[in-house]
């Protein structure tokens, strides 16, 4: 799909509902929001980052202060044109109830008068894209659908037109957790393809972690209270309130950004069934290692054996080693890896490729060594 | 009743249908006529009360003060002004209509949730679109729904123009019936404006199963 990308700043923006003296909802506000990046506005209620969505796309207009999108002013169109050049996705998502789906996605590129063929091809695409059958889909009304549902159908009708830019304000608030997860990553996966750039506002710490190549951070009266990377926001708070906000586990939190792939493996060392324990006493006696990995004949994991149950000369079993170990692919988090290795008796993750063979182990420490370093500037 | 007139004579009625037919016309032409006036009064008030919603409180007690008075009180009341004319008939009977109109429109209008609101606003909707596009067609179901009881209870009224020269079915049912006491033309009058009424009724009702078939998939 062919796509651009815009880029947006904010310049000393302020935004104050009453009369000059009462405290302004955004105070000063100077962001620069890249090409191609998500950009999770996150912050407590009354923090104005709602505000801030709404001033870029002129539902709300600034007090003083100037934004612009590609380097023209917002102010300098007229609000309705403006609109329909940036995707608006909502919580309540708000699809128009007496349309069909594919009349709903269909709305912005009628609007901007494409002709119909057009239209017609871009739903059928646009509905692959979040996929939802077209065949299926497209005669259906909104109240036939589910919440997921839904909630794909806003999100395709937000990208109808192909706009550079998308405005999203709590898209998978009202959704259930597991919902949420999954809309999460299949939005993740759709922003993959298209490198929109994206404005997100959540009140969800775990969420705007989750979602963002950057985060702002809001305090009360839209004051920024830090803008970076979540991995940098997560390794050096620049205040209290940051540090709070994102809470005590932050460490953890961190880890949630890491992969196991990002680690380097370790070689254990190993047994196979049938060996002499002899040959395997040797082998961890050379290593100054006290455990082996015993592996089944197509190199799959079995479990660890211990240095101490391995007297005697008899071949080694698969009953001899100790079940239950994690095992972790390399796509896993570091904080589910942690999470898997802290329950386990030998605290070691055997890190398995699709086939279950073995590439190697990681250890807690590390895992903790991640944590020691400084935080990487940009994901 | 005149002594040995029976109840009801099929024969007068089929005698004469010319008449009845004539009556029935009549009937129609001063309903449509009102509901029509009336339906294009209320979209404008319930327009402006969109854009001004502090005037709905007055619109709703004005409307709901005509609404009380008897019908026959107004038409001796524009008849010094008007006479005796379908214009006299015609003001009384779009009076009534106000305020079933005017109440279901603004409520339908309302009732639009107001995330569809954002998002029509939010997609670049200009406000005439966001009214004619999005609004009023969610607000069908209730404006339809206003339009029934508006239309039913105004072939009720036109019975009553009679009284001022306006015919109609009521010419039937008082001119002929009550006056002559002849009770077939009363009886013949009271059914055709029944009939016509839930016809009507029944009109409607399908018209907006077919204008609204979203609002359909909902109640299944």
């Amino acid at each position: 799909m062919t796509s651009s990308a815009a880029v947006v700043t904010l310049d000393h923006v302020s935004k104050r509902y009453g009369p000059a003296g009462t405290p302004p909802a955004v105070s000063d506000l100077s962001l620069t929001i890249p090409a191609g990046e998500i950009v999770v506005l996150v912050g407590p209620s009354g923090c104005g980052k709602t505000t801030t969505m709404k001033m870029i796309n002129r539902l709300i207009e600034p007090t003083t202060g100037r934004i612009t999108i590609d380097g023209e002013d917002v102010m300098r169109l007229p609000a309705v044109e403006l609109r329909r050049r940036i995707g608006y996705v909502i919580q309540q998502v708000g699809l128009f109830p007496h349309l069909t789906v594919a009349e709903n996605v269909a709305v912005v590129p009628r609007l901007l008068r494409w002709p119909e063929t057009r239209v017609r091809d871009r739903v059928e695409e646009l509905l692959d894209l979040v996929r939802l059958d077209p065949a299926t889909y497209r005669d259906r009304y909104p109240s036939a659908l589910s919440g997921g549902e839904r909630q794909r159908v806003g999100v395709a009708r937000a990208l109808a037109a192909d706009p550079p830019l998308m405005l999203m304000d709590e898209p998978f608030g009202a959704v259930d957790p597991i919902l949420r997860d999954r809309l999460q990553n299949e939005f993740l996966r759709l922003q993959a393809q298209v490198r929109k750039t994206i404005v997100f506002v959540t009140h969800d710490v775990d969420e705007a972690i989750k979602m963002a190549d950057r985060i702002a951070i809001l305090q009360r009266g839209g004051i920024l209270a830090q803008y970076d990377t979540p991995d940098a926001i997560l390794a050096e708070p620049a205040s209290e309130f940051v540090s709070r906000f994102v809470g005590a586990d932050r460490g953890l939190k961190r880890l949630s950004l890491g992969r196991v792939r990002d680690l380097a493996l370790t070689s254990p060392t190993t047994a196979r069934v049938g060996e002499a324990r002899a040959d395997v006493r040797r082998r961890l006696d050379e290593a100054g290692a006290e455990y082996a990995l015993l592996l089944d004949e197509s190199d799959k994991p079995i479990g660890w054996i211990e240095r101490r149950d391995l007297s005697g000369d008899d071949g080694v079993t698969p009953d001899d080693a100790t079940p239950g170990s994690p095992t972790l692919q390399p796509e896993s988090t570091l904080r589910d890896a942690l999470s898997a290795m802290l329950g386990s008796s030998v605290q070691l993750g055997v890190v398995v490729d699709e086939a279950e063979r073995v590439l190697g182990v990681v250890s807690v420490d590390a895992i903790s060594e991640v944590l020691r370093a400084p935080a990487a500037t940009v994901r | 009743m005149t002594e040995g007139e029976p109840l009801f004579r099929l024969d007068w009625v089929l005698q004469h249908l010319d008449m009845l037919w004539q009556r029935i016309g009549e009937h129609i032409l001063v309903t449509v006529i009102a509901v029509a006036a009336g339906f294009v009064i209320s979209f404008g008030l319930a327009l402006a009360v969109r854009r001004y919603p502090f005037i709905y409180g007055p619109i709703l007690a004005i409307s709901g003060i005509l609404y009380a008075i008897p019908s026959i009180a107004l038409f001796v009341l524009f008849i010094p002004i008007t006479g005796l004319s379908l214009l006299t008939a015609e003001i009384a009977l779009v009076s009534y209509t106000l305020v079933i109109l005017v109440r279901n429109m603004v409520t339908g209008l309302r009732g639009v949730p107001p995330e569809v609101i954002e998002a029509a606003r939010g997609m670049g909707y200009t406000d005439r679109q966001r009214l004619w596009r999005v609004e009023l067609p969610i607000a069908m179901p209730i404006i339809v729904a206003g339009l029934r009881i508006a239309t039913v209870t105004t072939i009720g009224l036109v019975t009553i123009a009679t009284l001022i020269g306006m015919g109609g079915l009521g010419y039937l049912i008082v001119n002929i019936g009550v006056q002559r006491r002849f009770p077939t033309a009363t009886i013949t009058g009271v059914v055709i404006v029944v009939l016509l009424s839930t016809a009507v009724d029944l009109g409607l009702q399908l018209l907006q199963r077919r204008l609204t078939p979203w609002a359909r998939a909902h109640e299944a």
